[in-house]
Order: C-alpha cells, then structure tokens, then sequence
C-alpha cells in the first residue's frame, strides 16, 4: 500500500473527505457539492463561461485581488499603528528594517489593480449586456461594490499620513461641504434650521461625520483606519457573497439566457 | 594519458547532464498534471507560509535599551533605595551596607519573585512590601514574609569606563542560587 493510499484510507481523511478521488463524472460533482469552498461554484459551468475573450476574467481579478489585499492588509496590521506619533514612522519601518515589508507596496499596487479591475468588470458586463433583467439586481449590488471599491481605496489613502495624504484627504473630503442638504455649504442646508437655530453646520454635517472633527486630524486617522480594515471590508465581504450568489441564482456566468 | 582523461571528464560531463535532465523530466513523466499542479501549490503555500511566520519577527524593537547609565555612584546615598528607575526601566538602586556587611550599590529587579507584580518600597517600614499577595523582602531584596518563595533578584551593574554606574538588565543573579557574591551583581563602595 503506497503511502497516498495510507493517508486516504485514515480516519482523519475520510472524516474530512467523504467521497473518493475525483476520478470519474459522478465524484467531481460530488467533490462541488461537499467541499465548503467549492460549493460556491457550481457544479458545471458552459463552455462560454471560461471564454477569456468573453468574461475578461475582471470579476474573477477583482475578487482575486480582494483576497490578495485582505492576506496582506492584515499583515500589514502587525506593524502598523493609526496614530500622529507613530502611523508615519511605521509606514517608513516598513520599507526600512522589516523583512518582507515589501507587502506594504504589494497592497499599495493590489488596490490600484483592483480599482482599475472593478471597472473594466462592470465596463465588460454593460458590453454584454449582463446587466439586463433578470440580472438588474446583481448590477445594483456590483454598483455598491464599486463605490466600496473607491472608498476603501480613499480611506487607505490617508493611513500613510504622509503631506500627500493629508491634503488628498483635506481635498477629496472637502467635497461633503456641498452635499444637498447634509453639507454645511451644501444647497438645501439653510434650510435645515429649528428657531434660527442651524442643524447643520462645519460640526455637524457629512463631512464632520466623516472627519471626526474639522479639519483632517487624529480622529480622522482614526476612523479611516477602522472603516478601511474592519467597517467596509466587511460590508464588501457580505455583498461579494449575494453577488456570486446570484450569478448563479440568475442564470449563470456570462451567456445569453 | 590526455585523450584517455579527457575522455573520463566527458564522460562525467554526460553523466551530470543525464541526472539534471532526469530530475527535472521525471516529475513530467511520473506525474499527472494534478499532481505537479498540487506539488506546486503545496510548496508554494509551505514558502508562503514561512515567508509570513518571518515577517512576523521585526527586526527592531521599540523597546527601552537594556544597558543604561543611571548616575556616579555618589548620588546614590548610604542606607537609601532610588525609586525614581522603578517606572521606565523596573530596578531600584539600592545603597546599603546590610547584606554581609558590606557597604555596596546593586540593582534589584520591581519584579516580585511570587506572581510578577511590582512591589512598593515603603520607607518607613524599610520593606519592599508587594501590593498583590503581601509578600515583603529586605532591604537587602531577601523574602521574610508573605508567598515569595524567593529572594528578589539582582541585574548586572558596574563602573563605567567614565566612572558612572551602568545596569545592565541582560545579566540576571539569584541569591539562593549563590549568585550575588558575583563581582558583576553589585559594587562595593570603599
């Protein structure tokens, strides 16, 4: 007995593995059905739907390069500290004296890709018309996810903490000042006011909540740290499971219907 | 006698080229393409696994260094214990003249010798007494009441090459193992 058939024969094998190898039709499909992680993907999929010139491979990209980010974003944890004192010095402890810290520029260029990547998916599916009934849902989350895309790739962007991030956050937060109503300069906020009294003003309108104060502080620092590894990966993980879910719920990857 | 050598490094030549060219064919021929494919996912996730575990391990720590100079040893007066190194580095220097009856300077680590906790030295009692369990020791750093099964202990201390006091915290002595009679445990005050 070879030792592949010893290890296969083993309680701790067939306790995870509850079918043969995937050696004939019957045991692939099996092998889909009970493995956690493969489950996700169906059982077969049309010869159309692994055609490069076809789906682009963008979706697959994107949520490649989602993982690819998640694996070193946590790593990059380690080391990282979302403060005044230290979150600068950390970034240039990186490159300097920690091994493999070369993961900071692979997350650095892992989010441009992923944000070039989201677009040429959706780009893609509008030119296949992928987004037409029955799948006009799965546009409307795919939208949501590009939005989140762009938000933690802006939110990333000030955790460095260098000039550049400072005024690129100063600058593109600037733009919730004129949000219809929620925006202090915004039109419509004059109008929000109890007894002369302003409901929205620098401290208290979109750009405040984004902030945490206002002007781009520690608090900032703070809370783009938390959305961008803990709020919106989550929320994105969640959409990304509806998303594929109904890929397949709505007729399949990539073919007329 | 050349040709015929020449002839024995061809030969080996040969050889050498056969086994390279086998080692790296026969997988290609033995092996499915599942196999090298999981062969190759395999090691590629034992590299990456190890490339993690190393990053992991920073190569610069943050932390106080563990040689300091703390002052010339005539800051340091008879029958005194400094606190004032208790909160950043965790030693007291003690002056005294009670162990052995010699008058010495040595350094005690604020680390009770029961649990870990830092204990207080109260002045008045003339005790390090430990706020957790109630053990107290000495001046001198030996145990005489509560849990602490042992005397606390001594880190290195020494004259500098510029007449100051040095501790150093990478050398550790233990009374009950006969370690402060080390000439690197204390100095003696003539």
């Amino acid at each position: 007995m070879s030792v592949g058939d010893y290890i296969r024969d083993s309680q701790i094998w067939k306790s995870i593995f509850r079918h043969p190898a995937p050696t004939d039709r019957r045991n692939r499909v099996v092998v889909m059905l009970t493995n956690f992680f493969l489950h996700l993907h169906p059982v077969s999929v049309k010869q159309q739907g692994i055609a490069l010139s076809y789906t682009w491979c963008m979706g697959g990209i994107t949520f490649f390069l989602f993982l690819v980010e998640t694996v070193t974003g946590v790593l990059l944890m380690f080391y990282y500290r979302p403060t005044l004192e230290w979150a600068y010095n950390d970034i240039l402890a990186l490159r300097d004296v920690t091994t493999l810290g070369v993961m900071r520029e692979i997350h650095r260029w892992g989010a441009h890709a992923m944000v070039i990547s989201v677009w040429l998916h959706m780009y893609r599916v509008f030119l296949t018309g992928s987004y037409k009934p029955p799948r006009e849902f799965n546009w409307v989350i795919g939208v949501l996810l590009l939005v989140l895309t762009l938000l933690l790739s802006f939110t990333g962007y000030l955790l460095p903490w260098d000039q550049l991030a400072i005024w690129a956050i100063t600058v593109g937060s600037n733009m919730a000042r004129a949000t219809p109503f929620l925006g202090h300069e915004g039109p419509g906020a004059q109008l929000l006011n109890v007894g002369g009294f302003d409901l929205i003003t620098n401290a208290s309108d979109a750009r405040f909540i984004l902030l945490g104060s206002r002007f781009v502080g520690e608090s900032t620092l703070n809370r783009f740290y938390i959305m961008h590894c803990v709020a919106i990966p989550l929320v994105v993980a969640g959409l990304i499971m509806i998303h594929f879910w109904r890929v397949r719920k709505d007729g399949g990857i990539s073919q007329p219907l | 006698m050349a040709p015929a050598k020449k002839a024995k490094v061809e030969e080996r030549r040969g050889m050498l080229a056969a086994i390279m060219v086998t080692a790296v064919a026969l997988p290609g021929i033995m092996m499915t393409p599942f196999m090298i494919a999981s062969s190759l996912l395999t090691a590629w996730l034992g590299l990456a696994s190890l490339m993690v575990a190393r990053f992991m391990l920073p190569n610069v720590l943050a932390e106080p260094p563990r040689k300091f100079k703390i002052g010339s040893p005539n800051d340091f007066d008879l029958g005194t214990v400094a606190t004032r190194f208790v909160a950043s580095q965790g030693v007291w220097i003690v002056h005294t003249d009670q162990y052995q009856g010699k008058n010495m300077i040595y350094a005690l680590l604020s680390v009770c010798t029961h649990l870990g906790c830092t204990p207080s030295w109260l002045e008045g009692e003339q005790k390090f007494k430990c706020p957790c369990h109630g053990s107290g020791f000495y001046i001198t750093g030996v145990n005489f009441e509560g849990p602490a099964p042992r005397p606390l202990e001594r880190v290195g201390l020494r004259i500098a090459e510029d007449g100051m006091l040095e501790v150093d915290k990478s050398l550790k002595f233990q009374e009950e193992m006969g370690q402060w009679t080390d000439s690197n445990s204390f100095v003696e005050i003539a």
